[in-house]
């Protein structure tokens, strides 16, 4: 199909203003009367407060108050997983306790250093496994999991059952969760290879560039919150109910957002914000707080790790047949989160398991809280299922390449414990793309090649995660100049897919580019609600929702046309920016006059009656206060049918220096199968950015507790390591499959989080490849263990150790 | 004169001005919107985008800090005030500096630019802008003026550099988005049009 917008590059409205330094973040905003807010944070991973004796400072110049967690929950904190926004029982080091406001962030830390707070010290504990045996330390103060609908608990295994696990057995307690479906024991009877092992994958920040600053003010009884969020009206819907503000008195400005990654979605995972919110309330001037990098690290979220057991078999002629996982989790210090299920999802789908069975369960610790990173879970068993994949082929006699495509998804192929189909899916022809693209046939006969201490690895790597959703809003409206303005409430995260679901609006009036206004960044332009922009989800939600609601906008032009012109609505067409008449293309209207006679005509035509009946309250909100001044295009999406996936293929090939345990990643294809392609230097941007992520994952990012006082030890970039340019190839090769998808009017699928996924999986398949097909069953794979691995020490870490320094 | 200021000797600045070198206590002293009791007022002359600008600089206090909150140029972004991730970099005498580790007073006859100075009086992007939006290098955005003044210390320094060249050049800047792969097609594609 010929688009005029779709899949092809424009400049995004923002890009000059980032190029420029000119685009503003929360902590670029300053306002007149603003003051500093300072966090008093936990020093301890574990501990209630007892009492705060803050007279001392309050009584200090230029002090102005303070803000506690008795303010915040005069009723008490509920007993509830996440972040609060201030706590009296701090379960990781660096919660805040505490906030006080004052003339300078100087003055505001030297009164914090005058305020007496009590703590009484509590059990931590940093290892779930630790916390799972009997007799063991509980994270939280009512047990060490949160049970959905019932509470927190206790979850206890005997000593033996962690230690046999520990040693690389199959658990054989009961897990939390569970699903299942094939009939396991057949499948794994019907296999000639079958694979077992623990295995581990490590938790780790998401380290946003920008610390997640914010500001606050109140005017005439409205509250002004400066944040930063991956889903603008998702999260302001949110967090109006978290200030506890009445959403119509709720004005959320967020222009830029430094990176989300998954903890900058939704409002529960951000509640910071709403500190200089209350404080401001309570002091009645603006307030700001920065964040360091310390407390981005403490409070910004991480992955969740992994401790598991899995078992894979496959048949002689490569299928996999059966996949057995055990999965526990480790849920930090404030609970929540579902990884490990979407871990045993993402095999089903990507491999089209015959029967598969997962156990897991859930545990605390008193680290970092955990929370929804770039494919959470999906992405963790990546790296792991990988070069099993490989040991399968090299015993079974069957090509790598082959191997995958004998177990790949594809149309009609469905997947997962619902086993639900695909709306589409192209992975065979991401496969083939990506091993042309790549020349594999050549490249895959230089595997474990050696030159002196070196060895080539070559790898092939596969990542899946759900990419759409609907039932959300769409606003547009015609304006009397004839533009078109698209009221779009997607965050700003730098995927610039508020711009690019825009063009679906523009495409279905045909209007040029220069011609459309994004109204965006702030709330109380009146936006429609979206779904938080996690899940890869963005592109496919928000065409549908921008499509529909400017096919509402051209069905009311057409009809004012022809209500003025004569003839029927189906007697015109659009394009030029008119509507005209099929049969007489002379005969028209402007988009400019037809957008005049919307506003004399009013109603409907103007959003003042006639609204879909299942408008979200929050876009009906925007919609009142829209209504009257323009030709309106309003759309509420109905639900989608089946599952739309985003999958990528990516070929790698590294030359591993066993002497020291680096590698240099020689050359990197990564293809995607989103569907049609909106904006192909978006997607290349996501693709190569999730390549990143996937070498981050395979090799370097990590978490790192002290187990003596469970200090965090990784609370920067170096610490924690994410990957810098000299980490990552000089060049990163990308494609995509483009073909349509068919629940999406533009054809179009998500790709953020696979893209991560198919990385680590190759990267992870490479450098065990490079070392003789040995399984680490860890990510990452750090230079040390490869050392030792090839000095021939068996391991360098303690079986299933994670989250302190023996990891 | 060439500006060779190393960690070490902003941290020895740091102590030698009376604030405490550890992270945590050195950011709000490096912010130091007020001056400490009895400080005498000091008066900075500093050549910030080849316009003198006297501010008024606490001892300890860095450049990133000063041209944020002193002088409003916010496109220079803090990401970790603590030398890891080059969010603040800006030129100083031609060369790609962290604003964050650099005392002002340290500057002083130095010329400083940041991401604000780039443009033209006419509003024309200067050529590695242009290139970073045609090759839609950024992601977020918030690494971009870090990675933009980087950029434009290494082409000046070596105008026509090779892609590695470039990758050592700008690997003093972490973009968390990844970004990696488009801002080196950015610096390539200033490097022709330049």
């Amino acid at each position: 199909m010929t688009y005029m917008h779709i899949g092809k590059n424009f400049v995004p409205p923002d890009v000059a203003g980032k190029v420029t330094g000119r685009i503003k973040y929360a902590e670029d905003y300053s306002k007149e009367g603003m003051v500093y807010a300072r966090l008093l944070t936990s020093p301890v991973p574990h501990a209630r407060v007892v009492s705060i004796d803050a007279s001392e400072a309050l009584a200090m110049d230029g002090v102005f108050g303070l803000l506690t967690a008795d303010d915040v929950y005069p009723d008490g904190e509920t007993a509830s997983v996440g972040l609060k926004i201030l706590t009296n029982e701090p379960t990781l080091v660096g919660e805040p306790i505490l906030a006080l406001a004052a003339v300078d962030e100087k003055t505001a830390e030297s009164a914090i250093t005058k305020i007496a707070v009590t703590f009484e010290r509590l059990p931590f504990v940093l290892d779930p496994l630790d916390s799972l045996t009997e007799g063991g330390p509980d994270a939280y103060s009512g047990g060490n999991t949160f049970v959905f609908r019932q509470g927190f608990a206790s979850e206890k295994w005997s000593v033996d059952q962690v230690a046999s696990f520990r040693a690389g057995n199959e658990p054989n307690a009961e897990p939390q969760q569970t699903f299942a479906y094939g009939d396991l024991e057949k499948s794994f009877a019907e296999s000639s290879f079958v694979y077992e092992s623990t295995f581990t994958t490590a938790g780790y920040p998401h380290h946003s560039m920008e610390p997640r600053s914010a500001m606050a003010y109140w005017e005439n009884g409205k509250l002004y919150l400066h944040g930063t969020s991956q889903s603008l009206t998702a999260l302001a819907d949110g967090m109006a109910s978290i200030v506890g503000v009445p959403p119509e008195d709720f004005v959320f400005i967020n222009q830029a957002t430094g990176g989300g990654f998954g903890q900058r979605a939704r409002a529960n995972s951000i509640p910071s914000m709403a500190i200089p919110a209350k404080l401001s309330q309570k002091i009645n001037r603006p307030v700001m707080m920065r964040i360091t990098r310390e407390e981005e690290f403490t409070i910004g979220g991480a992955r969740q790790g992994f401790q598991g057991w899995i078992k894979v078999g496959f048949k002689p002629d490569g299928v996999m047949a059966a996949a057995d996982l055990f999965i526990v989790s480790d849920n930090g210090g404030k609970g929540g989160g579902a990884d490990a299920f979407s871990a045993a999802d993402a095999i089903s789908i990507l491999y089209q398991t015959e029967a598969v069975r997962f156990r897991g369960t859930s545990i605390g610790s008193n680290t970092g809280h955990r929370g929804a990173q770039r494919g959470p879970g999906q992405n963790q068993i990546a790296p792991i299922i990988s070069p099993i994949l490989d040991r399968a082929a090299a015993e079974l006699g069957i090509d790598r390449l082959e191997i995958r495509k004998i177990n790949t998804p594809q149309n009609g192929d469905v997947g997962g414990p619902q086993r639900t189909p695909f709306t589409s899916a192209y992975m065979p022809e991401a496969l083939e793309m990506g091993a042309e693209m790549f020349n594999y046939s050549e490249r895959i006969q230089r595997s474990r090649q050696r030159k002196g201490t070196k060895v080539t690895g070559i790898g092939v790597g596969q990542g899946y995660h759900n990419a759409g959703r609907s039932g959300m809003d769409g606003i547009v409206r015609l304006m009397a100049d004839g533009r078109l303005q698209v009221h779009n409430g997607v965050g700003n995260l730098g995927t610039y897919s508020f711009a690019s679901t825009s063009r679906a609006a523009a495409e279905v009036l045909q209007i040029p580019w220069e011609r459309v206004d994004i109204v965006t960044g702030r709330t109380d332009r009146h936006l429609p609600i979206t779904s938080p922009q996690d899940g890869s989800n963005s592109i496919f939600t928000n065409t549908r929702t921008n499509y529909g609601a400017a096919q509402d906008l051209l069905s009311k032009m057409k009809e004012i046309t022809a209500m003025d012109l004569g003839g029927d609505m189906s007697d015109y067409e659009v394009g030029g920016e008119r509507i005209f008449k099929i049969s007489d293309q002379d005969v028209g209207m402007s988009f400019a006059e037809i957008a005049q006679r919307g506003v004399e005509l009013g109603g409907k035509f103007t959003g003042e009656s006639e609204l879909p009946e299942e408008l979200n309250d929050f876009t009906k909100l925007s919609v009142s206060r829209l209504a009257g001044q323009a030709l309106m295009g309003i759309f509420h999406d109905s639900r989608h049918s089946n599952n739309p996936p985003g999958f990528t293929a990516t070929f790698t090939e590294i030359e591993l220096d066993t002497e020291t345990g680096k590698y240099e990643i020689i050359d990197m294809v990564t293809i995607g199968d989103c569907g049609t392609v909106v904006h192909p230097q978006g997607l290349k941007n996501q693709l190569v950015g999730g390549a990143v992520w996937g070498i981050g994952l395979s090799g370097y990012e990590r978490h790192l507790y002290d187990p003596q006082n469970g200090l965090p030890a990784s609370t920067g970039y170096w610490q924690s390591k994410v990957p810098t340019m000299l980490d990552t190839p000089a060049k990163i090769k990308t494609g995509w499959v483009d073909l349509p998808d068919p629940e999406n009017p533009v054809g179009a699928r998500g790709i953020g989080e696979p893209a991560m996924g198919g990385v680590s999986a190759a990267l992870t398949a490479a450098i065990s490849d490079a070392m003789d097909g040995h399984i680490f069953n860890s990510a990452p794979i750090t230079a040390d263990m490869i050392i030792n691995q090839a000095a021939g020490v068996s391991s360098d870490a303690i079986p299933l150790a994670q989250n302190n320094f023996r990891g | 004169m060439k500006l060779n200021l190393t960690r070490r000797r902003f941290i020895k600045g740091v102590i030698a001005s009376g604030a405490a070198a550890t992270s945590t206590s050195l950011w709000y002293a490096a912010n130091g919107a007020s001056r400490p009791p009895g400080a005498v007022e000091r008066l900075v002359r500093l050549n910030v985008n080849g316009q003198t600008r006297t501010v008024d600089v606490a001892p300890q206090e860095t450049l990133a800090s000063t041209l944020r909150y002193k002088l409003g140029l916010t496109g220079t972004k803090l990401g970790c005030n603590r030398g890891e991730c080059g969010a603040c970099t800006v030129v100083v005498d031609d060369i790609g500096t962290y604003a964050c580790s650099v005392l002002t007073h340290s500057v002083k006859g130095s010329k400083v630019e940041t991401v604000e100075g780039l443009e033209s009086a006419n509003g024309e992007l200067h050529p590695v802008q242009q290139a970073f939006v045609e090759e839609l290098s950024p992601q977020c955005g918030y690494c971009t003026p870090g990675q933009i003044m980087s950029a434009v210390a290494l082409l000046r320094a070596n105008p026509n550099p090779t892609r590695e060249e470039a990758r050592w050049g700008l690997s003093g800047n972490i973009c968390r988005c990844g970004s990696y792969d488009s801002y080196l097609d950015g610096v390539m594609r200033a490097a022709e049009i330049g």
